[in-house]
């Protein structure tokens, strides 16, 4: 029986998302922009999930700009946000943490941008930040949720933050791993641009969306046909945004009960490994709250992310895919190679403690007996991995 | 088409996959056999490379080929490794005048040792890897290195640190066959690596920025004299650190018009003394760094120089032993016909008939 803890990856299909998706692979292949009744239809879709977008993200249908994913979203949000103030002649500096996923963190580099570090738990520091910003910064790009080790980043306090000290700039969160887990209803009025993407919730790979507050200015990076108005050219994925809009849908009406019950699963996955393997670490993990235990509360409740010194991520993966049990570490580069990760390195994790990094991620789908499997695979292999380094 | 006659016995293989032709038909010929084969490709070097090995679109060739074999695939990252045993060393030899072999180094470190060792952890009793070379058994259970069945593709040189315990853990499923065998058994299996060239030189090295531009991105490149053996200076070079002993490229020929080759460097005056190719040669070589296939051989054997040197009849007399009585650290190599002066940092690999006995590291 497979153990599947990698839903930070990628999580499995919604069914209702399948079911949704299955007439617009076969039947309804009607072009959104055109005017027909086969058209018509695929624009309903299309726009049918865009207000679910809307109302999971606080915004209006109109400010939801569907993308291919979260990548693209990100790119959008920064490039776009930045090309257009350098075409007005305004500041065009951007900010951002420096635990942010690629797609937000190469962009922002690639302009020379600022980054702000983050705490030994991954939040970011405040004080760091004012320090960054000033009225010429044009973007400020925070994550919600950490895609690598789960932290909750503190938004209210970063948007209160830039609007005093740079009251001109954007604001934009990659929200991509925090859909399944957090209320993000009043996102949309407080920051100008959220990226999600639908496979982290149970929808399809290739769709996803950037929500823009009305009167940002965004310079779109795809022109052509002029879609999306005008934000995003090119025609839409019609099947990967009605998927999405399924997922979304069940996910916003199961999100109690999933996130109480994968908490539970979390909490007994570290803890028993806490219990089980000599010197694991639980990455920046707070001190002990009043129940004894380590403060989670800064963390989503589907990643549980542990160093464990004496062995090498690779070697684990592979001895715990040997029983079933599919995990992940850091991140990997172009290769397929494991790559040191910036996250621990920016948390202050020694490198040879991030070297034997793993990733356990749960979502809706998982159940009690991938905690077991979990629990069984891993204290055998980092004996067998300790024994022969 | 049928694997090597000394097969990996029983138990899971792991391949050690490049991406090249060789290591795809090593991996299918296992595979063909019946063997649980695991591939994997060693993510060794970060910085630029087109050499046909090493770069993602190699380590996308080797992936495409472990899916048509349907074997699982992993990429391993020995990137920290691979730069702190070949590379560093490597720039650290040229600044002392050292010309390294980085392909023996690497096999000495990475592919015969980190990864065996990996492979043990992972419960591999075996690796697998796409060398031209054999590894033969005698009657008193002795494993040697023998050269590979094609001749002109042999790589018996760079593999020539293996030691018994090495030996019996590694596999070379085409040591009996000759490339186009290989190849033509690719192409019969539809493998997308069939016709894919040779990988060449330094796989870190690029062909378009060449040895100048790595060496000089890395350590200062100084301008030098260039003096004949009397003293006398009769030239200048754009870096002393890219001259290796023995070369006769960027040399100007002597006054009587023939060829100029580099006898000796010195760093530290940034000084090539040049000569006729009969000052060149040696009549014995020093080695130090000496490694024994199973145990210290001394007395005639045959030597070979470079990759794909021409064996020549050589005494091997000990100058010091090293550990432990059995062992053997530094010894002079006595040539029977003088031969061209080897460079510093260059391995000498002893032969009895095809099969290896050990090698070491010419002394600066």
């Amino acid at each position: 029986m497979t153990a599947y803890l990698d839903h930070a990856a990628s999580t499995p299909p919604r069914p209702e998302a399948v079911e949704a998706m299955l007439p617009f692979l076969r039947d309804s292949y009607g072009n959104p922009s055109g005017t027909h009744p086969m058209a018509r239809a695929a624009r309903k879709a299309i726009d049918e999930a865009r207000e679910v977008v809307a109302e999971a993200l606080g915004a209006q249908p109109g400010e939801v700009v569907f993308t291919s994913g979260g990548t693209e979203s990100d790119n959008l949000a920064v490039f776009g946000v930045l090309d257009q103030r350098v075409a007005t002649g305004a500041g065009a500096i951007a900010v951002a943490s420096a635990v942010e996923h690629h797609a937000v963190l190469d962009p922002v580099v690639s302009r020379h941008g600022r980054l702000v570090s983050v705490d030994a738990r991954g939040r970011i520091d405040l004080e760091g930040l004012a320090a960054a910003l000033d009225p010429t910064v044009a973007l400020v790009s925070v994550m919600a949720v950490n895609n690598e080790v789960g932290t909750i980043q503190p938004l209210d306090e970063i948007a209160a933050l830039v609007r005093r000290l740079a009251p001109d700039a954007v604001i934009h969160t990659d929200a991509v791993q925090a859909v399944q887990w957090l209320d993000l209803g009043h996102l949309g009025s407080l920051v100008d641009l959220v990226s999600i993407s639908g496979h982290k919730f149970g929808g399809p790979k290739g769709a996803g969306a950037l929500v823009v507050r009305d009167g940002v200015a965004l310079a779109a990076q795809a022109l052509g046909g002029g879609q999306e108005r005008e934000r995003r050219s090119g025609t839409q994925n019609v099947a990967g945004i009605v998927g999405l809009g399924a997922a979304l849908r069940v996910t916003l009406d199961s999100r109690d009960t999933v996130v109480e019950r994968t908490t539970k699963l979390r909490d007994r996955l570290l803890d028993g490994l806490l219990a089980s393997v000599p010197d694991l670490i639980e990455t920046g993990a707070g001190p002990p709250a009043d129940h004894g235990g380590p403060d989670r509360s800064h963390r989503i409740p589907g990643i549980a992310h542990v160093c464990i010194p004496g062995v090498d991520s690779e070697s684990l993966l592979f001895l715990l895919e040997k029983a079933e049990v599919y995990a992940s570490a850091a991140s990997s580069c172009a290769s397929g190679a494991m790559e040191p990760s910036h996250v621990l390195a920016g948390m202050g994790v020694a490198t040879e403690v991030a070297a034997g990094s793993l990733r356990l991620s749960l979502g809706y789908a998982s159940v009690d007996g991938d905690v077991d499997a979990v629990l069984a695979a891993v204290p055998p292999a980092v004996e067998r991995l300790r024994l022969f380094s | 088409m049928t694997l090597a006659p000394s097969g990996p016995g029983d138990g899971p293989v792991l391949v050690a996959m490049s991406g090249g032709v060789d290591s795809s038909v090593a991996a299918a010929l296992l595979v063909e056999a019946g063997y649980d084969v695991t591939g994997v490709t060693m993510k060794l070097w970060g910085g630029d490379s087109d050499s046909g090995c090493c770069s993602v679109s190699d380590v996308d060739d080797a992936r495409r080929v472990a899916q048509q074999l349907d074997i699982a695939f992993h990429v391993f990252n020995f990137g920290e490794g691979f730069t702190a045993h070949v590379v560093d060393p490597y720039v650290r030899a040229h600044a002392e005048g050292v010309t390294p072999n980085p392909c023996i180094e690497c096999n000495r470190h990475l592919k015969f040792d980190a990864l065996l060792r990996r492979a043990e952890a992972l419960g591999f009793a075996t690796v697998a890897t796409g060398h031209h070379a054999r590894i033969v058994q005698g009657p008193n259970g002795v494993r040697r290195l023998a050269r590979g069945a094609d001749g002109a593709k042999d790589q018996s040189y760079v593999l020539h640190m293996l030691d018994q315990d090495q030996l019996a853990r590694v596999v070379l499923p085409l040591g009996h066959l000759t490339k186009d065998r290989v190849r033509a058994h690719a192409a019969r299996l539809g493998l997308r690596t069939a016709a894919k060239p040779d990988s060449q030189d330094v796989c870190f090295i690029t062909s378009t920025g060449g040895r100048s531009t790595f060496l000089g991105d890395r350590i200062p490149l100084r301008a030098g004299r260039v003096v004949d053996t009397d003293g006398t200076e009769v030239g200048t070079v754009g870096a002393v650190e890219l001259v290796t002993v023995g070369q006769r490229r960027g040399l100007a020929p002597g006054r009587d018009g023939t060829a100029r080759y580099a006898l000796a460097v010195d760093i530290p005056t940034a000084t090539v003394t040049v000569g006729t190719a009969a000052q060149l040669d040696r009549s014995a070589i020093t080695l130090q760094q000496v490694v024994w296939a199973h145990e210290p051989v001394l007395g005639e054997v045959l030597v070979q120089c470079s990759a794909h040197g021409t064996p020549v009849a050589a005494t091997l007399v000990a100058t010091s032993s090293g550990g432990g009585a059995d062992t053997v650290a530094e010894l002079t190599v006595e040539l029977a016909t003088p031969m061209r002066r080897v460079a510093p940092g260059q391995s000498v690999v002893f032969y009895a008939a095809d099969e290896v006995l050990g090698g070491g590291i010419v002394t600066p």
